[in-house]
């Protein structure tokens, strides 16, 4: 493997036809990290992993590896010349060859030697607990072993780059559990520089060192997993964070308190009092001061495990009707409505979700505390954020 | 649980009853039939005569020769050409359409249409000539038909598109990933043709040379139309159309034929053979 320092990503644009899949995306990946595409069906991973191996032709931008350039639409690296290896969602093992040869088939092309050969497919076997299935057809195993040798047929040849396409999505729950442990335990041991892409916050979570959060092509917040979780760069960023509760707000007054900002807002006639730990200087201070200014709306957004059930204390006391529980074991998952029957704007009322190992009937009533500290304020829309130059 | 699933074999034999029969009627009787015929005399009396007459005559032995000629060749073409035109077909192209329509006309119109239409098109008059003629590429007309030439052509005009009909829905049906895993792997595309693809198309390619082949070997009409019925091109289904319609020996003609069917059956066996040898894997070429 050419050894190598950073793979940047500059600009890369893939437009078919109208549509523009990928806009505008730039990212640097260091060696040995694994980062993570996020972001719902349709939202351009995949393509933005194609387009990175060049299996699909950039329409502008360019990629480079160091000072190699790798891609600037004029001068190309062929996919098959990156080095860069490449884990499909279906596995893509080809059926008529052993798991043998389907690992082997890289180094074939390279013309590694016989006994070599044999030696680095054992170990790459060996590392995804495939020993004794070598001489195995891939139609004779399993969606979880076919899919460890689709990997271990990447790692074999020590790609510069390894890159999945959603590899966990067509296997079931537990053995996605336990191939994502796997994954993560190979990373640390192998420290190949990962693109993994999925629509699954949880897999993200979990494995990365970094997350990529995409929105119809466009990249909406690049950080470490707990920054992507508890700090979401936009309300669309939150919702796919699991920030259930977005309710429209607005701001009736502002004040400053020991470093934090406090803001006293009004939820469709239910006060609340939200407090932001933003540093001096946070882009975000002015563009909420600006909203107390004109009397523009806001959005929150709270997890609905941040909401507790009050007992005698508590800040943001609601009382509610739970109108639906869904019993998930541990916890029940409740939708409730507020007593003091606010309607919002559109006239539909507000619905407050939460998560609670306390029983709560159906129809029940109850009152609930939102910590102020856990409220998150975002400007109504994404563009809106971004026109504000809204920013964490 | 036993019960349950010989209950369902013995319910199924009732329903399948109609097929097998249509089977029997349509393909099994006139094939036993023609075999008793072909082992028997005039008289109805046991006897090889009819198959040591086909092979002590010179006259009517040559002729598997001739149609082997003719039949080999046109089909490897066939399928030969098929193979690199469904490739580059795979994901569809401009004006596939288009093609595909023209590419039916042959089948559509039948070999007497197409032969007639080459007979006019290819005669020593016809375009063709008058077009090389034009050219200089040639002297005088050359000739395309009433020769080996001719039969040749009509068998391609009518194989190819079979061939290549069938072999694209062979390959379009290969998962794509299949290709970019390959690439993705080092493989350029010529390796990934030869190493992943080629392969995966290797029963598509036995079955439709087998039937291009089965086509081929049995020509009969473009050889009578198109051919030298009376040499170059009298191929074995004209040798027993002469017994069976021009001397009333049925019991001859049924020995042809079953002397055709047995050179069919060791050709399509030698087929699988080597489709087997060659493809060892599941025979499974899903989508994924
Ligand atoms: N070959 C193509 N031609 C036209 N549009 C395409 C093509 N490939 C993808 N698109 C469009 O680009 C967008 C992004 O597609 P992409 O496959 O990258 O999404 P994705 O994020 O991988 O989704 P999923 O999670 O469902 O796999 C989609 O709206 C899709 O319709
Ligand atoms: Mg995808």
């Amino acid at each position: 493997m050419k050894d190598f320092k950073t793979i940047s990503v500059r600009g890369m644009t893939k437009r078919f036809g109208e549509k523009t899949a990928v806009n505008d995306f730039s990212l640097e990946f260091g060696k040995g990290e694994f980062v993570t595409f996020l972001g719902p069906s349709g939202c351009g991973k995949s393509t933005a992993l194609n387009c990175i191996t060049g299996l699909i032709p950039i329409t502008s931008g360019e990629i480079w590896i160091d000072d190699e350039c790798v891609d600037n639409t004029k001068t190309k690296i062929p996919p098959e010349k990156r080095e860069f290896g490449m884990v499909f969602q279906n596995y893509a093992l080809f059926p008529h060859l052993t798991v043998f040869e389907n690992v082997a088939f890289g180094l074939r092309l390279r013309r590694v030697r016989k006994a070599e050969l044999s030696r680095r497919v054992d170990t790459a076997l060996r590392l995804v607990h495939l020993e004794g299935y070598a001489a195995k057809f891939p139609t004779q195993m399993s969606g979880g072993e076919q899919q460890r040798v689709a990997i271990a047929r990447c790692i074999v040849l020590e790609p510069r780059l390894l890159l999945l396409d959603e590899p966990l999505s067509n296997l079931d729950a537990k053995l996605r559990v336990e191939l994502r442990y796997e994954i993560k335990a190979l990373h640390e041991r192998l420290k190949v520089t990962t693109i993994y892409v999925t629509h699954d916050q949880t897999e993200a979570l979990a494995l990365s060192d970094r997350i990529v959060v995409l929105r119809s092509g466009r990249i909406q917040q690049v950080g470490t997993p707990s920054e992507v979780f508890s700090d979401p760069a936009n309300l669309f960023v939150a919702d796919f964070m699991g920030f259930k509760n977005v309710w429209t707000v607005r701001v009736k007054s502002l004040r400053e308190i020991g470093g934090a900002l406090e803001a006293s807002l009004d939820a469709q006639g239910i006060p609340l009092t939200a407090r932001m730990a933003w540093p001096e200087g946070d882009k975000r201070r002015t563009v909420l001061a600006e909203a107390f200014r004109t009397g523009a709306e806001m959005r929150t957004a709270v997890r609905p495990e941040d909401i507790v059930i009050a007992g005698a204390a508590g800040e943001n006391r609601i009382a509610c009707a739970a109108t639906l529980v869904e019993y998930q074991g541990q916890a029940s998952q409740v939708s409730a409505t507020p007593r003091l029957a606010a309607t919002s704007d559109d006239g539909s009322p507000l619905r407050l979700d939460l998560r609670t190992g306390s029983r709560i009937a159906e129809g029940g009533s109850f009152e609930v505390s939102v910590p102020g500290d856990k409220i998150l304020l975002f400007p109504p829309t994404e563009t809106a954020a971004e026109a504000a130059g809204w920013t964490p | 649980m036993d019960a349950v699933k010989g209950s369902s074999k013995a319910g199924a034999l009732p329903l399948l009853l109609p097929a097998i029969l249509f089977l029997v009627l349509l393909f099994l009787y006139p094939f036993a039939y023609g075999l008793y015929l072909s082992l028997t005399t005039a008289k109805g009396e046991p006897s090889l005569g009819n198959y040591l007459r086909f092979f002590g005559e010179a006259r009517d032995f040559r002729t598997i020769w001739v149609t082997l000629q003719i039949a080999v060749p046109i089909t490897l073409v066939n399928v030969g050409l098929a193979v690199p035109f469904a490739y580059y077909m795979r994901r569809g192209m401009r004006g596939e359409r288009l093609i595909t329509f023209f590419l039916i006309i042959p089948i559509t119109l039948g070999t007497v249409l197409v032969s007639e239409g080459m007979l006019s098109f290819m005669g020593p008059k016809g375009w063709l000539n008058q077009l090389l003629l034009a050219l200089h590429v040639v002297a005088e007309p050359y000739r395309f038909t009433h020769n080996y030439l001719g039969v040749v052509i009509s068998l391609g005009l009518q194989g190819f598109p079979y061939a290549f009909l069938m072999l694209l829905g062979y390959v379009s049906g290969i998962n794509p990933d299949l290709e970019k895993a390959s690439q993705m792997l080092g493989a350029n595309r010529w390796q990934t043709f030869w190493k992943i693809l080629f392969p995966l198309m290797i029963p598509g390619i036995a079955i439709s040379f087998c039937l291009n082949f089965v086509m081929a070997f049995s020509v009969f009409p473009s050889a009578v139309l198109l051919g030298q019925p009376s040499g170059p091109t009298r191929v074995i289904s004209i040798a027993a159309y002469q017994w069976a319609f021009e001397k009333f020996n049925f019991n001859a003609a049924s020995a042809i034929s079953m002397v055709m069917a047995a050179i069919e059956l060791l050709v399509i066996s030698a087929v699988l053979v080597w489709r087997s040898r060659m493809y060892k894997g599941a025979s499974m070429v899903g989508k994924g």
